[in-house]
């Protein structure tokens, strides 16, 4: 994955999302940080990140509803969705949805690179499997 | 609603005594008396009315046909008397005194009426001083005076006169008939005949009479006049004939000296001081009706005991049956209490998953960059930087161990335990299970819990379930943004109540109907359909009730009733 790449990473755990962007940047990838739905869209309008990961359960507009504007207004950014539920019925949701792929929280940070590696990789507006 | 929600509650009332083996004894009870009534009343009735028809129409059938052979055989008795005395009024009418005092000519009709009638024994001519002129008959019996003697004075009278059957010189039975006459000079005489009391046997002999029927004559005072065949010879008294005079044919029922029961039958002569008596013995006479009597008695006796044996042992396995059916039920209703249970553990888990991943996913981020940092540059080793990331590390593990003694509280009371509970402590502890995911989707949350609300006596961990199933329900029926509101109050001095009300999709009135039925479900697909069955029978046997309104597109209110001394507590 090249170095520059723009990660926006989306989650109300405010700690978590923070530590997470910090150890990205150490390993050499721009993460930005939105505690919110709103203000995730606001940072995607602003940036324009290649990649945003983005929580699923989230207070006011939640994760599917960012997801569901995003593949709408940017269908060129990838969106890997985090989950902390145990089941997986929210993260096939969210790939019909046109998430790139799904994560269980938590999760280690070598295959979250490796993820946003494909993701970046990866054709523009994949077939979307509605 | 109330009308569901009490059926289902009379329901489950009566599933519980059901299970009691005295139930099944009290079913079995009554099943038998009410069978054996309705069989044995009707069958009972249907044999006493036979008895006593048949009864009637058989005595009809024997005791017609006895009077009118005693009616006839009396007529017979009446015309051979008639015929005598009319024969002998003919004489003493048609022949002058001096020619019958003559031997020859009294001898010479004397046989003509031997041959004639035959039974005559005598005949005899007696002037008005009662001095018998002549006589004609194996017996020398002329000269004989008969003026002191009763029958002279009574033929005197009456004009003709019958005797009693007597031996007399004669030595075997025999009867007097006196006629007397008066020609028109006034000078009057009396014809004696003197007869033979075998053409009274001949008559009872025409009877026909079967072998066990006695017949027999008696007089005024109860002598035989006639031997019987079982009470005595002629001129014995009769034992026990005193019946009143009846010149119709009567039948009485009696017993005899001998202590048999017979059908007594008489009549007395109208022309002559005798009386015609049958004696039928009733086992002989009435021995079709003692067969049907025996055999109606012994149809009757059969019938009852096959129905009794057909009715116990139908009674006997309906309620085994029945037994066995409530038990197999019994033991589904557990099974399905026991799913619904992990069921809704399952669901919980889910819930709890969640709320650990996300302090599991701060210590994963907080320990890699720990890491992180230390594999870079100890130079840029930063003491307070550590110190700040194990804080946090160890806040989420505190987050995680909240979570997990909250979920071993929740499983530890999963046995019932009556103790005493501060029930809005219960409703806010199921509440925090289901915060993050009321935050998760903006829903309003309005809690209303009455201060200083009584504490009850409940087991806590089936009112967790209870709390857990409705809210659970309510967030289900809200969309995101939803409301539900939450309060508790006392509603009387026995009870408190909580009411859970959502503002969510409401329920039709087909919903509403099933409610609480197990495995009615709306969730299509993920729902057991049990909750709130279990919920009721739960809150039931508490000793509670539960209540629903709804209104669909508007809402649904759950109330909970819970007395402040649970039922349980007493047994």
């Amino acid at each position: 994955m090249k170095t520059g790449t723009k990660v926006l990473l989306v989650d109300d755990e405010v700690e978590f999302v923070r530590t997470l962007a910090e150890r990205l940047q150490i390993r050499g990838i721009q993460a930005l940080v939105a505690t919110d739905g709103t203000e995730a869209l606001q940072v995607v309008e602003e940036e324009m990140p290649q990649i945003v990961v983005l929580d699923v359960m989230m207070p006011g507009l939640g994760g599917l509803e960012v997801l569901h504007r995003l593949t709408e207004n940017h269908p060129e950014i990838k969106v890997i969705l985090l989950t902390g539920h145990g089941s997986t019925k929210e993260g096939i949701q969210g790939m019909h949805l046109g998430a790139f792929d799904y994560l269980m929280k938590p999760v280690r940070i070598e295959e979250l690179i490796k993820k946003m590696g494909e993701a970046y990789e990866a054709p523009v507006n994949p077939s979307q499997n509605r | 609603m109330p009308d569901s929600a009490n059926n289902d509650l009379s329901t489950n009332k009566k599933s519980e005594e059901r299970t009691s083996p005295a139930r099944y004894q009290r079913l079995r009870r009554n099943i038998t008396i009410l069978t054996l009534l309705v069989t044995l009343v009707p069958l009972s009735f249907i044999a006493m009315f036979n008895y006593y028809v048949y009864q009637g129409a058989l005595k009809n059938e024997i005791v017609t046909p006895l009077k009118a052979m005693v009616n006839k055989t009396k007529h017979s008795f009446e015309l051979f008397l008639a015929e005598r005395i009319s024969a002998i009024s003919f004489i003493a009418s048609a022949y002058a005194f001096e020619e019958l005092a003559e031997q020859f000519t009294l001898n010479r009709i004397f046989q003509v009426m031997k041959k004639e009638f035959g039974g005559f024994i005598d005949l005899g001519l007696i002037d008005s001083s009662g001095k018998q002129v002549s006589y004609a008959g194996p017996y020398r019996l002329e000269g004989k005076e008969y003026a002191g003697q009763p029958w002279f004075q009574e033929v005197q009278v009456r004009g003709t006169y019958i005797s009693d059957v007597f031996m007399g010189y004669r030595k075997f039975p025999h009867f007097v008939i006196a006629v007397q006459h008066i020609d028109p000079s006034g000078q009057a005489w009396i014809l004696r005949v003197t007869i033979d009391t075998k053409k009274f046997n001949e008559l009872i002999a025409s009877m026909g009479l079967d072998a066990s029927t006695d017949a027999y004559i008696l007089n005024r005072e109860g002598t035989f006049q006639t031997s019987s065949k079982y009470y005595g010879s002629v001129l014995e008294k009769c034992p026990n004939c005193a019946t009143p005079i009846s010149y119709e044919p009567t039948v009485v029922e009696t017993v005899d000296a001998q202590g048999n029961q017979i059908l007594f039958t008489y009549t007395d002569f109208d022309s002559a001081p005798f009386r015609l008596v049958v004696v039928s013995r009733r086992s002989e006479i009435l021995r079709s009706w003692i067969s049907f009597k025996s055999e109606t008695f012994f149809v009757f006796v059969a019938s009852v005991i096959l129905i009794c044996i057909v009715v116990f042992k139908l009674t006997g396995l309906l309620v085994r049956r029945i037994e066995e059916s409530d038990q197999k039920r019994e033991l589904a209703y557990h099974e399905v209490e026991y799913t619904s249970k992990l069921a809704s553990i399952g669901r919980l888990a889910a819930g709890v998953a969640h709320e650990i991943n996300n302090p599991l996913a701060i210590i994963n981020e907080k320990a890699g960059l720990m890491k992180d940092l230390m594999s870079m540059d100890t130079a840029a080793l930063d003491m307070k930087r550590f110190q700040a990331l194990t804080d946090s590390v160890l806040n989420s593990v505190e987050r995680c161990r909240a979570i997990t003694h909250r979920l071993l509280g929740f499983a530890r009371r999963m046995d019932v335990t009556i103790e005493s509970i501060d029930l809005n402590d219960v409703l806010r502890e199921v509440l925090s299970f289901l915060e993050k995911e009321a935050l998760h989707r903006n829903l309003v949350l309005t809690l209303e819990l009455e201060e200083g609300l009584p504490s009850i006596l409940s087991d806590r961990g089936q009112l967790q379930q209870v709390f857990l199933n409705i809210l659970n329900n309510a967030f289900d029926a809200v969309k995101d943004g939803g409301q539900v509101a939450m309060k508790s109050w006392e509603c009387d001095p026995d009870h408190v109540e909580v009411s859970i009300r959502d503002n969510g999709v409401g329920m039709s009135e087909e919903t509403f109907r099933h409610v609480f039925e197990p495995f009615f479900s709306t969730k299509k697909g993920y729902g057991t359909g049990l909750g709130l069955s279990i919920t009721y029978g739960i809150v039931k046997k508490l000793g509670g009730e539960i209540k629903v309104e709804s209104k669909l597109g508007e809402g649904t209110l759950f109330r909970v009733i819970l007395p402040k001394r649970s039922q349980q507590e007493g047994k």
